[in-house]
């Protein structure tokens, strides 16, 4: 039963089939027998998740308070604070972290029903698309575990293509949770920017980031959004508009939706397996009555230069309180404060975290403001303005998730500015703050290629039903890893 | 007469009346056990976020007006990079580029020359928290420092001065007359001592005549009016004189220091900053409303120079006596309420400033702080009026009703201190006196009327001070003529 998805095992488990408890030992064993060789987690809650799933078939033998989370074992990204349980951004630097409060999504999680199994690795303050940049261990695509799972979600991803996890959360800042799906062969989609409140998600880019889900197929995301969107009186970013119950957008029907596939991202640099199996992707969409529209986005070019301005400039001043001072750690070494900051700095930051601290302190430097950091900002304008532009002739936008297929574990670790062009499709939709779904459209090597999908802002709907639409009328998701 | 010019500009730190903190809703109590108005948020724990504190921008914006500032449509709030022990997130979010209010002015008056100082900004910012060493003063040296965080996100409004200022008594002015006004629109208690109000100042010199400006030292640590007078007095000499020895002057940070009375500069490494601002990418920009802004508006009332000018020419109050008046708000409303029910404004302004100012000083009580009404003061002064007591008489009444809390007309009762004013009963004293004092009478008799003044003091003696003076002159005019 660990192999279904959310809304099968909800009927299931409403009909009384199957306990939550069952279901959850269910997902525990797998965790048990494949956990070694894909490393997903950090830390994993067996004893509370047992309790929670208790307390979860209460809710059920008493029909109260049913939700379509009830009873469902999800995992949690480790940079989502979970009060009194390890929130560590699988960084040495918070190894003994212990938070106080839960993030809003957490809580909204907790309340329905589900049951947390524990949290899951990723790129060390999701830094990287590999995950190798943890610092506590690297996680393996269940594909193939000589390759990389994708990142920073690839802990999230991963738990949910080997069924160690029904569900789970990650988060996006440049492509974090969109990029993993794609590579592990699972749904991952990144509302836009707003939608979800960011309260307790450790901020790598606060401009940027957005939590979503990870899931076995568009159904289980509509279903996760439904509990994770919502404006946060905490969240002063989050956006104070209604929300649609998703799964109603999950109508089988693209008739007169108007696709729009980016030029730029079927060119040069996309593999030729990928372009092949994206081509096929539009044609099943014409087949099913979409109109297919070419766009073009010339500023796509400049996107990760100016992602690697905004996001490390951003994130050298969020990841500035990790200074030893009142959690995590401490070096022992250090005799006065600036010995302690910079012992404590250079011990618990692994190298891709201190690259981008220098990079986005480098680029707030007086002097250098201007040149940079202020030019992104007005390269970031051009970039929203060119996908507005896009978008007054297309309801959504198509291409592939990442150019490649998930590489060999170490292949572009001693590389970094090739690591930074994989997120070459996903970064520009974070500079917009759009909402925009990766789903598995085909493989290549054994590998699963993932499609994906931009909306409009707020436009979440359209994507799902394209989305879903395009689900329906294939079985790529249907594929399992034999692990 | 100096051969230079001095020029200051001050940098003013003002903690608002609010109840909860800038950017979380911790109490802003003050003297409260160590660590104990603390949450995740002004802590920085990972995750948290910031949600602005209206009542702060109310605060903030009214001051703005009472400055004839310009309430900017839009401002941002900014982070201010640096680490140190007392800033949890290593970072103080404040405003930079576009604070909440521009171009406004003050008046001030100095040996009775009235001038206008312009005002530059006003912004709104959180504190950082206190740190408190163990074995040394400074953290430098000391064994060990602890953190309170109960001060940390406390709401602090930034008010800069143009450099207007030409010397250190018009600096003390100026923060005489702004401590006067934030008390009097009740946005801060402003008490320079208890460090509620501060102030920071920018100081050079240049030879009169001169347009350029002098490289400027920035003077700190002035914790009183006095270390204002002090600081600026010895660093304006100081500055002379090494212009004279000529030397240049090092723009610096220099301490102000209580004892010695002069200023002491701070080694350039720790004062060479590169703040790295940028706009703080986890708010949203005030924008506050014209209805709003409309609405503070109304809440501020008559600033103390339109209340100081309208003593004077409506209620014919010396220049001297309306300043006294203006002090303090709760002084001021105190004699307005006072002349609503007795229209003698010059009288009842006496009363405040004699006997009742002589005994809140006395006692180091404010008007507000006592149990004293104007209705029972105007009960005081009426009782004169009427002839019940005499003006020697409601001195004491007035200390007995303070003292006691008693009702006016208890207090006069009970003390037997009413006037006589019987017509009889006078007579009685008078053949007394008269049957007494057989010389005096035959002066009087032979011509020498003078003597008519020793009598009359003879019946006051006599009755105690209670004979209504006026009736007891008549009736003895009468008597001796009749005699
Ligand atoms: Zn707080």
């Amino acid at each position: 039963m660990h192999g279904k998805t959310a809304h099968e095992l909800h009927s299931l488990l409403t009909n009384k089939k199957i306990s939550a408890l069952e279901l959850t030992e269910a997902v525990i064993s797998q965790i048990d027998k494949v956990e070694s060789r894909v490393q997903a987690y950090v830390s994993i809650n067996k004893d509370q998740a047992i309790k929670q799933a208790k307390a979860a078939d209460e809710r059920i033998k008493n029909n109260s308070n049913l939700t379509p989370l009830t009873g469902i074992p999800v995992a949690i990204k480790d940079n989502m604070c979970t009060k009194g349980m390890l929130t560590t951004c699988s960084s040495k630097i918070l190894n003994n972290y212990i938070p106080p409060y839960n993030a809003t999504i957490v809580d909204k999680i907790k309340a329905a029903g589900a049951v947390i199994l524990g949290k899951t690795n990723m790129d060390e303050f999701a830094m990287g698309s590999s995950t190798e940049n943890s610092g506590i261990h690297p996680t393996f695509n269940p594909w193939n575990t000589k390759t990389v799972p994708g990142g920073s979600s690839g802990g999230s991803a991963a738990a949910v293509a080997a069924d160690e996890a029904i569900l789970a959360t990650g988060s996006d800042t440049g492509g974090s949770i969109r990029q993993p799906a794609s590579f592990c062969g699972v749904v991952g989609f990144k509302p836009t920017y707003g939608r979800v409140s960011r309260y307790g998600l450790v901020a790598f880019a606060s401009s940027l980031d957005q939590i979503g889900p990870l899931t076995k197929d568009v159904t289980d995301t509509a279903i996760l959004m439904n509990v994770l969107a919502g404006h946060d009186p905490k969240d002063s970013t989050s956006v104070n508009l209604p929300v649609p119950d998703y799964q109603k957008a999950l109508v089988n029907d693209v008739k007169k939706m108007k696709i729009g596939y980016i030029k730029e991202l079927l060119g040069k640099g996309i593999d030729k397996d990928i372009k092949s199996e994206i081509q096929k992707a539009m044609k099943k969409f014409a087949e099913l009555g979409a109109e297919l529209i070419e766009v073009s986005l010339p500023s796509f070019e400049y996107a990760v230069a100016t992602y690697y301005l905004i996001a490390p400039a951003e994130a050298s001043s969020n990841l500035a309180r990790y200074d030893g001072v009142k959690y995590g750690h401490r070096s022992k070494e250090a005799k006065d404060l600036l010995t302690m900051y910079y012992n404590t700095r250079r011990e618990g930051f692994g190298n891709e975290v201190k690259r981008r601290i220098m990079i986005g302190t480098y680029a707030l430097s007086a002097g250098y403001y201007d040149a940079y950091y202020l030019k992104a900002l007005k390269v970031r304008t051009l970039i929203k303005e060119d996908f507005a532009k896009a978008f007054s002739q297309c309801d959504v936008l198509l291409s592939p998730t990442s150019p490649s297929v998930a590489f060999k574990v170490g292949e572009k670790a001693a590389d970094p500015l090739s690591m930074y062009l994989s997120d070459i499709a996903t970064i520009p939709v974070n500079l917009a703050g759009l909402p925009a779904i990766s789903l598995p459209c085909g493989f290549s090597q054994g590998l699963p290629i993932g499609l994906q999908l931009v909306g409009q802002a707020f436009a979440e709907e359209t994507v799902l039903r394209a989305a879903f639409t395009f689900e329906q009328n294939t079985d790529w998701h249907k594929q399992k890893p034999s692990l | 007469m100096s051969k230079y010019e001095t020029v200051i500009g001050l940098e003013i730190h003002a903690q608002l009346l609010t109840e909860s903190k800038m950017f979380c809703g911790c109490s802003t109590k003050f003297g409260n056990k160590p660590n104990t108005n603390i949450c995740p948020v002004c802590t920085g724990q990972p995750g948290v976020l910031p949600v602005t504190n209206k009542k702060a921008i109310e605060l903030a914006i009214k001051t703005a007006i009472a400055l004839s500032c310009k309430i900017e449509p839009s401002s941002v709030f900014a982070r201010k990079n640096y680490f140190y022990p007392d800033l949890p997130k290593a970072y103080q979010v404040s405003q930079y580029e576009l604070p909440l209010a521009t171009g406004g002015h003050i008046e001030i008056e100095v040996a009775g020359q009235k001038k206008r100082i312009g005002i530059i900004r006003v912004h709104l910012e959180e504190d950082a928290g206190k740190l408190v060493h163990q074995g040394a003063d400074r953290i430098m040296g000391s064994d060990s420092s602890l953190v309170d965080y109960n001060r940390t996100g406390v709401p602090l409004m930034e008010i800069v001065s143009e450099p207007d200022i030409r010397s250190p008594l018009e600096a003390k002015a100026f923060m005489e007359t702004l401590q006067h006004l934030l008390q009097f629109i009740q946005v801060c208690d402003a008490k320079m001592e208890e460090g509620s109000l501060r102030c920071d100042a920018n100081i050079s010199i240049r030879p009169v005549g001169d347009k350029k400006l002098g490289t400027k030292t920035e003077i700190k640590n002035m914790n009183s009016f006095r270390g204002v007078l002090k600081a600026l007095g010895s660093e304006e000499k100081r500055h002379a004189e090494v212009k004279e020895a000529g030397g240049t002057i090092i723009q610096e940070t220099r301490y102000f220091d209580d004892t010695t009375e002069t200023t002491t500069g701070m080694r350039s490494k720790e004062s060479a900053h590169d703040y790295r601002y940028f706009p703080e990418p986890d708010l949203v920009p005030v924008e506050p409303e014209g209805a709003w802004i409309s609405e503070i508006k109304k809440t501020i009332g008559e600033l103390p120079e339109a209340k100081k000018q309208r003593f004077e020419t409506e209620c014919g109050l010396s220049a001297a006596d309306a300043e006294l008046l203006i002090s303090s708000p709760v002084l001021a409303a105190f004699f307005e309420q006072a002349i609503k029910l007795h229209d003698k404004p010059k009288i009842v302004a006496n009363w405040i400033m004699g006997d009742l100012t002589a005994y809140l000083n006395e006692n180091k009580k404010a008007i507000d702080e006592i149990d004293f009404t104007p209705a029972q003061l105007v009960e005081i002064l009426k009782s004169i009026d009427k002839g019940t007591i005499s003006g020697k008489i409601a001195k004491t009444v007035l200390v007995e009703v303070l003292k006691s809390g008693k009702q006016v007309k208890d207090v006069i009762a009970e003390s037997g201190m009413t006037q006589v004013s019987d017509e009889g009963e006078i007579i009685k004293i008078i053949k007394e006196v008269l049957k007494h004092n057989p010389g005096p009478v035959a002066e009087y008799k032979k011509g020498k009327k003078a003597t008519i003044g020793f009598l009359v003091g003879q019946v006051m003696k006599a009755s105690k001070g209670r004979a209504n003076p006026g009736m007891a002159n008549k009736l003895l005019a009468k008597l001796l003529a009749e005699s």
